[in-house]
């Protein structure tokens, strides 16, 4: 490192200064213009995407443009019944499985953190030390005995295997997010709590759950969007039609349609966005404290 | 990363312990202890049941011949076979652990150095900020989706909207996403297009670096690009350190967008058989059980040691401002 104790001369350079006002005034606007034509750039995709939803089919890859000439909405209705079910179904489908990952997340995280931020027991730092570890591995080292299990036990085709594990913890970085946040809530209200002769239960209940609100909320919306988007578990686990969640529907779509339907499919794509679109800007804000605290993403 | 573990004092309401012994077995310690297990257990059954025996399972797997079609009255035991067929006669492998290992070294590099360049043009940047962030953050949330994996498809196919964008000024495109030549690097162009998400962390880790510290390196002289390189850097080490990991990881595991965009073939002629993707194909379309799980275990051992690398040479450029591990 250089040495950076302030160095106390300071010469007074009146006319350089007003030279380099000028010079970063030139390069704020330059920066900014390079700002808007990349944020144009990143988000070109998602626009065209929408936009080319509005097309007729012929038009969709000749026109890389942004601007409608007509609108046709009728990509909509043919889209929503293109499949062997409209595509509220699988929408359906999703949302319960969403909405049982949401809650198995917020249970079993929050209690695994409180015991691991509040808590004193033998073996502690190991198992903190394993809880670390799972966030590395990777699912796709224990799908096959994992599938071979739930198979056994006759859960393929149903939502169990994409909600139970949920129940059980199994998405560590959430239970680390919540040991992280708990951490910083002072001790001295479970102490208080404890003399006014709260047990654990309580004390976590009444005193550690109401406070972790920011951080129940990122839970949420992290599962929120990841179980709405994940494909790979839903793919290998859901193979019957009928209990075909979104991201396999959607993908569906390729195969199902002879001469592939580009119009109804992005219409589709653009329904199934907009639940996350809405998370986005909902949660915007826990979305981007979540990850700045942890670097989950 | 975060791993101590807080040791301070606990249960104030227990007596003060004999000064000779620890007071491990004082009544409101053991109590503790089993209010302990009893949060955990949720978090403990699923650590045995989904994913430490499945873990194990999977090992034993990887040397039986077992497929998910026939009883468990066939399933042999093979011996190393699996593996040896692996690394010696297996035709795809050595490809697809190329393919993974190119797709990692060209698209974590850039992803990262994207987010950290548009991180620090942000920082500086005062107004609109959150517009901005907002703007490049999204296509994280988005890019996994099977929606975008499709779009994808659309704009980098033979007659996608990119190539008639470039013939627009008259460039003759090539088939992008059909060509073996490039299919690969779409998808890689699909990886770095979600910097978002490190961006933010980065975005964190500089408001955390004093402001004193480039005041006081600006009335010493040093120029923009020095003041980078010996004052942001070295602060942000544990920061960019952080993502590296994050992302590498994260690299590795891609499935969507390769499945989608090679409608679940990895092709063309491989091009984009990721590694997760063979996984995938052995288990769930071959139904070689046995063989995908010796192919999972290679790849659990391959990103143990990748962990390994990165942490114990972590210590030789990440930069701790407090001397020790935070």
């Amino acid at each position: 490192m250089t040495n950076l104790d302030a160095s106390p001369i300071r010469r007074s350079t009146r006319p350089a200064a007003d030279r380099r006002d000028r010079r970063t005034a030139v390069r704020t606007a330059a920066k900014h213009l390079g700002l808007i034509l990349l944020a144009l750039i990143m988000l070109y995709p998602v626009l065209w995407m929408a936009v080319s939803s509005l097309r007729p089919n012929d038009e969709i890859f000749r026109s890389p443009g942004l601007v409608l000439d007509g609108l046709q909405a009728e990509n909509y209705p043919l889209g929503w019944e293109a499949l062997a079910s409209p595509f509220g179904h699988y929408m359906i489908n999703s949302a319960i499985v969403v909405v049982g990952a949401i809650i198995g997340n917020l249970v079993s995280c929050s209690m695994a953190a409180y015991a691991f931020a509040r808590l004193d027991f033998t073996g502690k730092r190991w198992w903190f030390a394993i809880m670390l570890g799972t966030i590395m591995l990777p699912i796709h080292v224990i799908i096959v005995p994992q599938y071979i299990m739930f198979s056994q036990i006759g859960w393929v085709n149903t939502f169990l295997p994409l909600i139970v594990p949920k129940m059980l913890a199994t998405d560590a970085f959430f239970v680390f997010l919540m040991v992280q946040f708990i951490r910083g809530l002072p001790r001295e209200l479970d102490e208080a709590a404890r003399i006014d002769g709260a047990g654990h239960p309580r004390i976590f209940l009444r005193v550690i759950l109401p406070l972790m609100v920011p951080a129940l909320a990122t839970t949420t919306i992290f599962t929120f969007i990841w179980t709405w988007n994940d494909f790979f578990s839903q793919l290998i686990y859901l193979t019957d039609p009928d209990m075909y969640t979104v991201p396999v529907a959607l993908r569906s779509f390729v195969d199902s349609t002879v001469a592939t339907s580009w119009g109804s499919m992005f219409a589709m794509s653009v329904v199934s966005l907009i639940p996350i679109f809405l998370a986005f800007l909902i949660g915007q804000r826990f979305l981007i404290k979540g990850i700045a605290t942890t670097g989950i993403k | 990363m975060v791993l101590a573990t807080a040791t301070r004092p606990q249960a104030a309401s227990t007596p003060p312990a004999p000064p000779r012994r620890r007071s491990r077995r004082s009544p409101g310690r053991r109590q503790e202890g089993l209010a302990g297990y009893v949060f955990l257990s949720p978090w403990l059954i699923g650590l045995m049941a989904v994913t430490a025996f499945p873990v194990l399972f999977s090992l034993y797997l990887s040397f039986t011949n077992y497929d998910i079609l026939s009883s468990w009255d066939m399933l042999e035991w093979v011996g190393t076979a699996n593996y040896e067929k692996i690394f010696t006669t297996d035709p795809i492998f050595w490809k697809s652990v190329r393919v993974t290992l190119t797709y990692a070294l060209i698209a974590i590099p850039l992803k990262l150095t994207a987010s950290l360049g548009v991180a620090l043009l942000l920082n500086r940047e005062r107004r609109g900020i959150g517009l901005f962030r907002s703007a490049f953050y999204l296509p994280s949330l988005l890019g996994g989706s099977v929606a975008l994996a499709l779009v994808w498809v659309a704009i980098f196919n033979g007659e996608g909207s990119f190539n008639s964008f470039l013939s627009l000024f008259g460039i003759q495109g090539e088939p992008w996403i059909n060509d073996p030549d490039w299919a690969l690097g779409t998808l890689m162009v699909l990886s770095v297009w979600q910097f978002g998400g490190p961006m933010v962390i980065f975005l964190a880790g500089l408001k955390q670096v004093p402001t004193e510290l480039y005041e006081a390196a600006s009335v010493d002289g040093a120029s923009r690009v020095r003041q980078f390189f010996h004052v942001t850097l070295p602060m942000l080490s544990p920061v960019i350190f952080f993502n590296l990991v994050l992302e590498t990881i994260h690299g590795f595991q891609g499935f969507t967008s390769a499945y989608v965009i090679s409608n679940g073939s990895g092709g063309p002629v491989y091009s984009t058989k990721i590694y997760t993707l063979m996984i995938y194909d052995k288990g769930f379309t071959d139904f070689q059980m046995g063989y995908a799980s010796a192919l999972a275990w290679i790849f659990l051992i391959a990103i143990g040691l990748i962990t390994v690398v990165f942490f114990s040479t972590g210590r030789f450029w990440v930069h701790y401002s407090d001397g020790g591990d935070s």
